[in-house]
């Protein structure tokens, strides 16, 4: 097992939850709490793959994915903006929904995993510093490499334009950006919309990059879930989701490589001999997440951060309060 | 003479669009909240309207994937309904909705989201299965002592499989939503484990046949006596759904302690000031809840699958949710709202095509939710009064 | 009704006619005029619930009126959104800050604004916001969190917040609220400065003695109409005003019986404990409270009021001192254990923390004693006897209500706190701890509070009664005390409010003396 490439692949896997992190960390931080990220996933893994095959252009299909899960979105935009439900029900109901809708329609997908959809590239002098490169530059698809750039550009947008100002004072506050002429209700349907993009094209990544293929519900595996845990892990900085989207990512590949040789450091593999075994490997990521949320709230309860002060909270002109 | 209402109830939420629109048509959507509870007859209208809205949206969307919707919903309600043979079919796919339902309804009382129905359901097979295959007792037990203890065994790990995310949440503050729903994919893992590897039968994937001892009793057993019970597989889940329901109506409703399940449910805050502790709450109601859903487990193992193997739910864990908020988190509405989502699971098996079941499931929610908008405010059509 | 006869003349700077606005269950402005003349310091009077902060509402853009026309420099306007009255040069700064606390002061002003177009350049903005504090006299840092700042600098904030957008016209809902009487001076220094630049002022309040200071003309609101229209500060008393805006005579005091204190109930040493930011709020209380007294505790808001309450009921932890009440010290014991030795609470906040919104006015009713028999059974509640227990209350405070299973949030503000108060008074409280317990309150419902409160005195009840309202202080109690920044300044049995008004800014009781000797 040569342990660059595991790393190398699970950069690629990471990007699958930095996608779907970096989405929800926008629509949480406008107010509005996603929970429908698997489902939005795994709609534009069905889409995205769908498409690809009938057209053969990958591209096409991560469009028609971005789209499909962003317009899915809005019916949770919808129940929770306007009609000022409960967040959390309506994004549980959405995330039932999306996975009907997405089994439904992808009934008769051909579950062909071996076509190669996207190419794979090199950065060229990137990759040839030692061990970074051969991580993050060598042979990767594009939409790792856009992956890379997303994150700075996000942090900068939420952190030092103009539109992020408006955006962390409507999650922060919306009676103040109401009150100064700031549409708290479009900008709040706009960041769900955009974090249903991104959950879309986290599921064109799984089912076009990193994992070809549609395999019903155990596409995603609950990675929409990992990443919303991420989100509070990352307490709402994109830096910080990115750290621990990456490190996801690659432990979801060990999990899964390490099965396979007969010597592991030297020594024997036990999970070689004892196949079994890998079922307790299986629990790792989701009780890694379960970890990283208890040490995530006790730092943000120590630091005195937190969410968004008015994330999960319907806003109402006029009310007191909030 | 009326007293003033603060303002909180009285701001229209949605400020009419200006301009054009208004010569085309001129009504304008006027929005008010409710100052007055709504009849119980308006509301179940709503939820019922509901449905219906929610039938309608999905029989477009089979359409739309290539199926034909309405031979699926008459399917759907004559392999359900249609005989006395599949109503009991019927039934038995209700009961663990109707206990998965119950442990669903006890927790989102008081807002805690137990997400993790399936995996406590998990657990609660495997303690049951453990009882028969370990074995803890043996095979010729007499059957009363298996049905007491692999009861006690599902809903001891189903109770530890609640009791640890409740906790987290108590101690941490970990999101139980997140929390439940890793441990639902820990659970499988861990079940998986067991079948392959340790109690697997002839390299199945799946441990041996229950001894019929150790099988919950079922009407048709009792063909003798009633031959109209030939070939009814209602088995003996039914009266522990119906005692559950009871129990949890009395916990609720008639008991100190279902008082503040539900004053910290509607307010934490309110349940602070009179000294209530949240976290021990917290807790004891994560560890009911598994336990509910851990009992439920049981019985499927028990009294349908008889043995221990992967495929012991189409989902009852998250469907028992929608049961739950379809009931209005009512125990003893979650028994009949069971029996009609146990329809559609039964006559989803056969449907092409087959993510239907579910997808009409998310649908019936989301409307479900969209609809309670009408129990809060109040719609009304109104001419466009001159704009000065 | 008496009127200005200058309604529509052309030094208006702002002309509202017939202004209607109704919400469910209330007319809230019936048919309302309302005009502002340029430079000049309008005060809008009137209770709780008169209409004032609709009809500013409205001015500002919040709301849009049923009927009515809004002239504003002789030109018809009308406002679909806050944004468009800004535009006009009218900018309202609310009672409840609209800030956002983690931002900076000038992240604050920028927000809503069409530039910074895209990149935020703080340094160049800070500069900006620098200058114009400095141009009317309010000097606030501009890189300063909000959270950081005292709630004078806040308002501040909010008033350059408008003035750096171009208001020409400021409505300001109920600014002194929260201000010390220093602070209020400074406020009110600044707004004769704003006037004097030419800016107009429409300053809403209910306070007459601050409305006779710094205003030039009167307009007074009582139940959504207009009682007075523009009317010169010169030509009324406080006392015409008082019956303008409540149609009556106002009986400035109760009549109280004497007071016969018996023995201490509640005893406070060397209190110390700190606020939700971890600073400390209370630094050494001490303080006594006899059986029969209403013991009052007056002070600005923010000085550690609400910790002392949360403390005393067992909310809240305390790092020194003892909380003695009937001789048990209860400090940092759980708010049960408190609820046992007779402590009961009227919290601050009716809707969010002493009611349960959803539920019946029985299950609110029965939420301190819920675990006692008759209403407990065993592990069982008897709903039959909670239910009568509910029913019993309600004949005997009064609360309206369909029925005892009506859901709370369904009740008015009024109702809703005779609610508390029957919940807490029926449990006959050794010691009764009343925080801001008119808060919204019409005069209706605020002097059946106050007989409520009183009769638990004669009865032989412990009140500590805490409160913004000087003048119910002065009402209903026998002794007063003043917290400022976590200590007690003083006690004062004789309603001197002068020495009072020293002790809210700091002054300690011992030092007054060497005041007023100082002076002659």
């Amino acid at each position: 097992m040569d342990l660059l490439i595991v790393l190398q692949a699970g950069v690629a896997t990471g990007t699958v939850l930095l996608f779907a992190s970096l989405g929800e960390i926008f629509a949480e931080r406008s107010g509005v709490m996603n929970l429908g990220v698997e489902g939005m996933m795994l709609i534009g893994a069905m889409s995205a793959f769908s498409i690809a095959i009938q057209t053969g252009n990958p591209w096409l299909g991560v469009l028609v994915a971005m789209l499909a899960a962003g317009l899915i979105s809005q019916i949770h935009a919808f129940i929770t903006i306007t009609l000022q439900a409960d967040q959390v029900v309506s994004g549980l109901a959405l995330n039932f929904m999306a996975i009907g809708i997405s089994l439904v329609l992808g009934e008769g997908l051909s579950k062909a995993g071996t076509i190669a959809l996207m190419p794979s590239y090199d950065i060229p002098l990137l990759d040839q510093i030692p061990v970074i490169g051969t991580i993050f530059f060598h042979n990767q698809k594009l939409l790792v490499y856009f992956g890379y750039l997303l994150v700075p550009v996000a942090w900068y947008y939420i952190n030092h334009t103009r539109p992020g100002l408006h955006l962390r004072a409507v999650g922060e506050y919306p009676a103040a950006a109401d009150s100064l002429g700031v549409n708290v209700y479009a900008l709040r349907y706009f960041y769900v919309f955009v974090g249903g993009m991104m959950a879309g094209l986290a599921g064109a990544t799984i089912s076009l990059a990193v994992s070809p293929g549609w395999f019903s519900e155990l596409t995603t595996a609950g990675q929409g879930w990992i990443a919303i845990g991420l989100v509070i892990f990352a307490q709402w900085d994109p830096v910080r989701a990115a750290v621990g989207s990456y490190a996801f990512g690659a432990l979801r590949r060990l999990v899964f490589d390490i099965q396979g040789p007969q010597m592991l450091l030297g020594f024997d593999n036990p999970f070689y001999y004892n196949p079994y075994w890998g079922f307790f490997l299986q629990m790792l990521p989701y009780a890694f997440t379960i970890l990283v949320l208890v040490f995530g709230s006790r730092e943000a309860i120590r630091k005195r951060l937190g969410a968004p002060t008015a994330l999960g909270i319907p806003y109402i002109r006029g009310e007191r309060g909030l | 003479m009326s007293e003033p209402i603060n303002q909180t109830t009285t701001t229209p939420i949605l400020t009419p669009r200006r301009g054009g629109l208004a010569r085309i048509f001129p009504y304008k959507i006027r929005i008010e909240k409710r100052l007055t509870e709504v009849p119980a007859w308006y509301a179940f209208l709503v939820s019922f309207g509901s449905v219906v809205i929610a039938l309608l949206i999905g029989a477009l969307i089979i359409a739309l994937a290539g199926g034909d919707p309405w031979r699926s919903y008459a399917h759907i309600a004559k392999s359900s309904f249609g005989s006395i043979g599949v109503f009991s079919d019927t039934m038995v796919k209700a009961i663990p909705l109707m206990i998965v339902g119950l442990a669903c309804a006890l927790a989102f009382r008081m807002r805690l989201w137990n997400i993790g129905a399936e995996g406590q359901f998990f657990m609660g097979a495997f303690g049951a299965s453990a009882v028969v295959l370990t074995p803890l007792l043996p095979e010729d037990s007499p059957r009363w002592l298996f049905i007491i203890t692999m009861a006690a065994a599902g809903m001891a790990c189903g109770a530890f499989w609640g009791f640890i995310p409740g906790f987290l949440k108590a101690k941490f503050h970990v999101n139980e939503i997140i929390s439940t729903l890793m441990m639902n994919y820990i659970a499988v893992a861990w079940n998986d484990f067991f079948i392959y590897a340790i109690w697997s039968e002839g390299g199945f994937q799946m441990s041996r046949r229950f001894p019929v001892n150790s099988w919950l009793p079922r009407l048709t057993d009792f063909a003798e006596q009633v031959p109209a019970f030939r070939g009814l597989t209602t088995h003996m889940g039914l009266i522990f759904a119906l005692i559950a329901a009871v129990v949890v109506w009395l916990i609720l409703y008639r008991s100190q302690w279902g008082y503040e399940i539900r004053l910290i449910g509607d307010n934490p805050k309110a349940a602070h000031y009179a000294g209530i502790s949240t976290t021990r709450n917290i807790i004891l109601v994560m560890i009911v809840s598994g336990a509910l859903a851990g009992l439920a487990g049981m019985s499927e193992i028990s009294g349908v699958v008889h043995r221990l193997q992967g495929a012991i739910s189409p989902g009852y864990g998250f469907t028992g949710i929608i049961v739950a908020w379809l009931a209005k988190l009512n125990p003893i509405m979650v028994i009949f709202v069971s029996i009609l989502f146990g329809a559609l699971i039964l006559a989803g098996r056969e449907i092409q095509p087959s993510g239907v079941p579910k997808l009409i499931q998310g649908v019936i929610l989301v409307c479900l939710i969209a609809g309670d908008f009408f129990l809060r405010y109040r719609v009304s059509i109104v001419r466009r009064t001159e704009e000065k | 009704m008496e009127h200005s006869i200058d309604s529509f003349d052309g030094t208006n700077v702002v002309s509202m006619h017939g202004i209607v606005k109704r919400f469910p269950g209330v007319l809230a402005n019936d048919h309302v005029d309302f005009s502002l003349k340029k430079g000049e310091i309008h005060a809008l009077l009137g209770e709780n619930g008169a209409g004032k902060s609709t009809l500013m509402n409205i001015l500002a853009g919040l709301y849009r009126p049923d009927e009515g026309t809004i002239l504003v420099n002789g030109k018809p306007v009308s406002f679909h959104s806050p944004r468009q009255a800004i535009e006009h040069g009218i900018g309202m700064i609310h009672q409840h800050f609209m800030l956002v606390p983690s931002q900076t002061v000038t992240e604050n002003i920028l927000l809503g604004l069409d530039t910074p177009r895209f990149l935020l350049k703080l340094p160049h903005y800070e500069q900006e916001v620098a200058e114009l504090g400095k141009k009317f006299g309010m000097h606030v840092d501009p890189k300063a969190k909000v959270w950081q700042l005292s709630v004078g600098e806040q308002q501040r904030v909010e008033i350059l917040k408008m003035l750096y957008r171009g208001a020409e016209i400021l409505i300001m809902d109920e600014p002194t609220a929260v201000l010390a009487p220093s602070e209020i001076e400074t406020l009110f220094a600044t707004l004769r400065k704003m006037a004097a630049n030419g800016k107009s002022i429409i300053f809403i309040s209910h306070k007459l003695n601050e409305v006779t200071e710094i205003s030039d003309r009167l307009t007074v609101l009582r139940r959504g109409k207009v009682t007075a229209s523009g009317i010169s500060i010169k030509d009324v008393t406080k006392e015409d005003l008082a019956r303008l805006m409540v149609g009556r005579e106002v009986v400035f005091r109760h009549e109280k019986a004497p007071c016969n204190p018996g023995e201490v109930v509640l005893s406070i040493r060397d209190l110390h404990a700190d606020n939700d930011k971890g600073l400390p709020a209370l630094r050494g209380i001490n303080m006594d409270v006899r059986k029969g007294e209403i013991v009052g505790l007056a002070g600005v808001a923010g000085n550690g009021q609400r910790e002392l309450a949360d403390v005393i009921t067992g909310l809240r932890r305390c790092k020194k001192g003892s909380i003695v009440v009937s001789g048990d010290n209860i400090a940092n014991l759980s708010v049960k254990e408190g609820i046992r030795r007779g402590v009961s609470h009227i919290p601050e906040d009716r809707t969010h923390v002493g009611t349960a919104p959803n539920l019946s006015v029985t299950d609110n009713v029965i939420m301190k004693n819920y675990h006692q028999p008759p209403i407990s059974k065993g592990w069982m509640l008897n709903a039959g006897a909670a239910e009568s227990f509910a029913s019993k209350l309600k004949d005997a405070y009064e609360i309206l209500a369909p029925d005892v299973k009506t859901p709370v949030r369904l009740l008015s503000g009024g109702n809703l706190q005779r609610v508390i108060l029957a919940r807490e008074i029926s449990s006959n409280p050794a010691l009764m701890i009343a925080m801001q317990p008119t808060r919204g309150l019409d005069v209706g419902a605020i002097e059946g509070v106050h007989r409520l409160l009183l009769a638990q005195r004669d009865a032989g009840g412990a009140v500590l009664l805490i409160s913004e309202e000087l003048d119910e202080l002065l009402d209903l109690s026998d002794r007063i005390y003043v917290i400022y920044e976590g200590e007690i300044m003083g006690e004062v049995t004789n309603g001197d409010i002068e020495k009072i008004g020293l002790m809210m800014t700091g002054v300690h009781s011992d030092q007054i003396q060497n005041h007023q000797e100082a002076a002659e």
